[in-house]
């Protein structure tokens, strides 16, 4: 009997480290996110009220919380997939023999390896009217003058082109060494069969890089929703909230408004949409992935 | 622990010591402090803390937390975790706002006398604009501005505009500006005639200053109503809208703060509508001659006021609060306002300051850092409320959308109002 509580009283002292810092950094302000979201914003002397789900009716009637959620389904359903092929081209393109491959790879992971405030500042030069760098490329084939950033219809687009610009050669990276540790065997027994190139790709290649695919994928997601550094930087949500992304709009309620409880509602929905798509990454798409 | 101890003893000390002065128990304070526009101005502020400090035995420390947002947002999150300044030079607009947060001491709490009451009557009346409600004051003013013209002399005598002689109306500027642009052979722009920031954090301020010249004032000075659906002030906005729309001679969406003096200095903006703060920036960077005048207004200059003000915080205790009154009192001496104003180009906050030799003798050699002070009797106080940032966030995206072309200027100011009364809904008192 001492044995065996000596053993548990063992396995607590191992993982209480761990288990303190999730609960500290994790769980903690996760459970307190929701419980702030149910009482209103302390303000001075008024203390907080409890309110109930209020705070959340309240945000169903918020045109700007819906837009931003738009504007996010927009910026990942493009971000996504925009990334995620190019990373493969991108992979497949340096795993060939070619002259000077060192270089390229370094060239395609440079985005990855800039602080994202930095490659933003670096494209609000491209984007700026006038002379930034692609007004003058566009110059040159007699087309007229980009306001990129400043204009309602090109202003999300203009930070999708940075996100994936940023996030392909991340991803790039997995796939490559997916790719490395594929044996070669594969490939000759292929061609020995005759089988063309394509077919090769399609029927091998592709279904042995699915678990880095859904990696990659969780990845995409999360970032999709988690990284908003160029928002901050190029365009602070506008024009008129045509760029604001969910994290952006929380930052600007919790520490631009001050209303804390408006920012703990916007949290709690944000979380359950990212632990729904988790969910259905792992459950649906995890079960097709073949892993060997 | 022990610190807070030994203050509370000294500082009960004190009082009870009438000719001990009042502020020898403290000898630490820490300030946080915004940096606006470029230059040296930390070096500046760590000069005038070492002096003080020779002077007093007080040792302030500055914090330079960013940029007026940050400083706010670091500040208030520091009050809040019970720690934090006991003084911070913060955005003058914000009053309403850090008075609701009820984080603030008012100057008359920290103890004026009738010497300390005819101090803060040397202010600009302009410059107090943001500083007064219920008959109280809470902030000292500092770091300010005005908004002002910057423009290109040579583009003026090139459209065949005199480059001596700046708009005065809303009709001459639009009529300037339309000149001044310039376009190649393909019907690209390659010159604008004016430019005027709309973007996050900017697109208010210009505003203020065009409803000033429509003879229109935003808000009532207790912050809790705002008039953006009165006719006055959608006129002021179809202005800004017709600018480009009509006349064509600034661009369609949004023009960024940041980019305005690059703009400038490329050539790309005849006119530019800015900070005086960035008056040494552009005097030691352009390559063309350039003037600087105030701003039109509909029948004549008007202008609006900006920049920072010192406020004070509630957790300081007496001897802290004491101390942190005598830093304002140093900063705003006039000598040390007028050599404030020649080394960043902000104005002198106080009359007197321009009575110094020093200052005098510099506004004779570059007449225009003289020239915003002469449009102080035309210009108000910063568009402030409660929850000030809201109805900010409110007014710019409604303006946004207007020079974006999605709203007319009619329907983004009554947009603009019904988000305001909603935002300021528990505010009214009956």
């Amino acid at each position: 009997m001492a044995g065996v509580r000596r053993e548990t009283l063992q396995a607590w002292a191992l993982i209480l480290p761990a288990l303190v810092l999730l609960v500290a950094f994790t769980h903690w302000p996760a459970v307190a996110t929701l419980v702030d979201s149910l009482y209103t914003t302390p303000k001075g002397s008024r203390p907080p009220r409890f309110v109930g789900v209020e705070n959340y009716v309240a945000l169903m009637d918020d045109p700007v919380f819906w837009r931003a959620l738009h504007n996010n389904a927009v910026y990942a359903l493009v971000t996504i997939p925009a990334s995620v092929v190019l990373a493969l081209l991108m992979a497949l393109a340096v795993n060939t023999a070619l002259p000077g491959r060192p270089l390229l790879r370094m060239a395609y992971f440079t985005p990855t390896m800039l602080p994202m405030i930095a490659v933003a500042n670096i494209w609000l030069f491209f984007f700026t009217p006038d002379y930034g760098l692609f007004d003058r490329i566009v110059g040159v084939f007699g087309m007229g003058r980009h306001n990129w950033l400043g204009d309602a219809a090109t202003a999300l687009p203009a930070m999708m082109a940075v996100a994936v610009w940023k996030e392909a050669g991340f991803f790039m990276i997995f796939y490559l060494a997916a790719l490395q540790a594929m044996p070669p065997d594969l490939k000759e027994a292929a061609s020995l069969e005759g089988s063309s190139r394509w077919n090769f790709f399609r029927r091998v290649t592709l279904p042995l890089l699915m678990p880095t695919t859904l990696f990659v994928l969780v990845n995409a997601v999360i970032n999709a929703f988690r990284l908003v550094d160029h928002v901050v930087v190029m365009t602070r949500g506008g024009p008129d909230n045509a760029t604001t992304l969910l994290l952006y709009y929380i930052y600007e309620t919790g520490f631009r408004f001050w209303d804390t409880a408006m920012a703990a509602t916007l949290t709690v929905v944000l979380l359950a949409l990212l632990g729904t798509l988790a969910i259905f990454q792992f459950g649906v798409l995890g079960r097709r992935v073949h892993y060997r | 622990m022990i610190r807070r101890r030994t203050l509370l003893a000294t500082s009960a000390a004190a009082l009870a010591a009438p000719a001990v002065s009042k502020a020898q128990g403290v000898t630490k304070l820490s300030i946080y402090y915004p940096i606006a526009v470029g230059g040296p101005i930390p070096a500046i502020i760590d000069g005038y803390c070492k002096e003080f400090q020779t002077q007093t035995g007080i040792e302030v420390t500055p914090v330079y937390a960013g940029n007026y947002g940050e400083t706010m947002t670091k500040a208030v999150t520091a009050i809040r975790g019970g720690t934090g300044p006991q003084l911070a030079v913060l955005l003058a607009a914000e009053m309403h706002s850090l008075q609701d947060m009820d984080i603030l001491v008012s100057l008359d709490e920290l103890g004026l006398d009738a010497e300390g009451r005819k101090w803060v009557e040397g202010f600009y009346p302009a410059f107090l604009a943001n500083s007064r409600v219920d008959g109280k004051t809470w902030s000292v003013p500092f770091q300010r501005s005005t908004a002002i013209m910057y423009y290109n002399k040579a583009a003026f005598a090139e459209a065949g505009l005199d480059p001596d002689k700046f708009p005065r109306t809303w009709a001459e500027l639009a009529a300037a500006a339309a000149k001044l642009t310039k376009r190649d052979a393909s019907g690209r722009v390659v010159r604008w005639g004016v430019k005027l920031a709309s973007d996050a954090g900017n697109a208010q301020w210009t505003f203020g200053a065009l409803a000033n010249q429509a003879g229109h004032i935003l808000m009532n000075e207790a912050g809790t109503e705002t008039y953006f659906n009165h006719p006055k002030a959608i006129e002021a906005m179809a202005f800004w809208r017709s600018l480009a729309f009509e006349h064509k001679a600034t661009p369609e969406g949004i023009s960024a703060w940041p980019q305005l003096s690059p703009d400038f200095l490329e050539g790309n903006a005849a006119i530019i509508q800015h900070t005086t703060g960035n008056l040494t920036n552009v005097r030691d960077k352009a390559g063309f001659p350039f003037g600087v005048a105030g701003l039109p207004g509909k029948e004549g200059p008007r202008t609006v006021v900006g920049g920072g003000n010192l406020y004070f915080f509630k957790q300081a205790n007496a001897a802290e609060r004491a101390a942190a009154l005598k830093f304002a009192r140093f900063l705003s001496a006039p000598e040390r306002a007028a050599d404030w104003s020649i080394r960043t180009g902000y104005i002198g906050t106080r009359p007197d300051a321009y009575e110094t030799p020093a200052l005098k003798e510099y506004v004779t050699k570059f007449p225009p850092a003289d020239v915003a002070r002469g449009f102080l009797p035309v210009a108000v106080g910063e568009l402030s409320t409660f929850e000030n940032q809201r109805v900010y966030k409110a007014l710019t995206d409604n303006i946004q959308a207007c020079l974006n072309g999605a709203k007319s200027a009619a329907q983004a100011m009554v947009d603009t109002q019904a988000e305001a009364d909603r935002i300021l809904k528990p505010y009214k008192r009956a």
